[in-house]
């Protein structure tokens, strides 16, 4: 299972920052349209963060002119150009689904202090 | 070369296309192998050659068994396994036989023993859907009806019935070859192989072409 492991490790994507549930993130993603390949961005709130070893995946929830958008991401996708970060935000769990039934000003997320 | 060889299953995941696309693979340990018997038609009735794999202590071997990997070397392997060879003259004894007979793309067959589901039902052992779960239904994983009435009055032969489910002896074929790391003796198959973890299997080249 070591082994196993260690070839998981070798397709792990290392490269992209420490983020967590309740941060808001930019997220380009490599998208191919025949030949050409272009990047868009999907900014929104990481609402969970599951699984482990390649496995692994995070949600990303936006709201888009009035209509909740949630798009799931595999973490060591090669179809991930780059993460950023844009706020690290204050939870108590989690899983932060408690987010979509909310809306406006009560779906806001305090902020978390980085030193 | 050699048609196959035995490996040894470790475990399985999964690694990503360059296309984004998630595709499961077994590791499995192939090799290194080493040829510790020849048969011929002359002497044997068919051409093949026998393989050894893994190794033993010298207490686990019996002295018919010990004779008889003396003539190929010193290793006393744990496992042996016969490959059917087209020209037995091709191989000497105490050759080895190493990953490298594969390429990457290339399909391959394994062969390796099921793991074992002991007595199990239909619904488990051949996909039957069962009977309703509520509405006051008593028939929940029963087979049903096994057969007509009088006429003919038994039961045909071959009818799906519960009984002993796996721990059998089962070939999975044209299965890809996703990557050889010759160094490490490690094979990535794509796709799931009979058996569980540690389990042995035979990989070889396709029986059947595309």
């Amino acid at each position: 299972m070591e082994r196993v492991q260690q070839i998981e490790r070798e397709m792990m994507r290392l490269d992209l920052p420490d983020f967590a549930a309740g941060d808001t993130v930019k997220v380009h993603v490599k998208i191919k349209e025949g030949e050409k390949e272009r990047i868009q961005v999907f900014q929104g709130v990481v609402i969970s963060k599951r699984g482990g070893g390649t496995k692994s995946s995070f949600t990303v929830r936006k709201v888009s002119y009035g209509i909740g958008v949630e798009r799931i991401f595999p973490l060591h996708s090669p179809v991930i150009d780059k993460l950023e970060v844009v706020t690290f935000g204050r939870v108590r769990r989690s899983k932060i689904y408690y987010l979509r039934k909310l809306r406006g000003k009560a779906a806001r997320i305090r902020e978390r202090r980085i030193n | 070369m050699s048609k196959g060889l035995i490996g040894k299953k470790i475990g399985m995941t999964g690694l990503f296309t360059p296309e984004g696309q998630y595709m499961p693979v077994t590791v499995v340990q192939v090799g290194p192998c080493s040829v510790t018997q020849i048969k011929t038609i002359d002497t044997d009735g068919y051409n093949a050659i026998q393989l050894g794999f893994g190794e033993k202590k010298k207490s686990r071997v019996n002295k018919p068994m010990e004779g008889h990997l003396k003539k190929s070397g010193e290793t006393r392997f744990a496992f042996l396994r016969e490959i059917r060879v087209d020209n037995p003259a091709e191989y000497s004894l105490g050759q080895a036989i190493k990953p490298d007979i594969f390429e990457i793309g290339q399909r391959v067959d394994v062969t390796g023993v099921t793991k074992g589901r002991g007595f199990s039902g239909v619904i488990k052992r051949h996909g039957f859907h069962g009977g309703k779960k509520t509405h006051g239904s008593h028939s929940h994983r029963i087979p049903g009806s096994i057969g007509c009435s009088a006429t003919p009055a038994k039961v045909i032969k071959g009818k799906k019935m519960p009984g002993q489910y796996g721990n059998q002896r089962k070939t999975v074929r044209n299965l890809e070859v996703v990557d050889i790391r010759p160094e490490e003796n490690i094979m990535l198959i794509k796709g799931a192989i009979p058996g569980s973890g540690s389990g042995i299997v035979e990989i070889k080249k396709p029986k059947f072409a595309e």
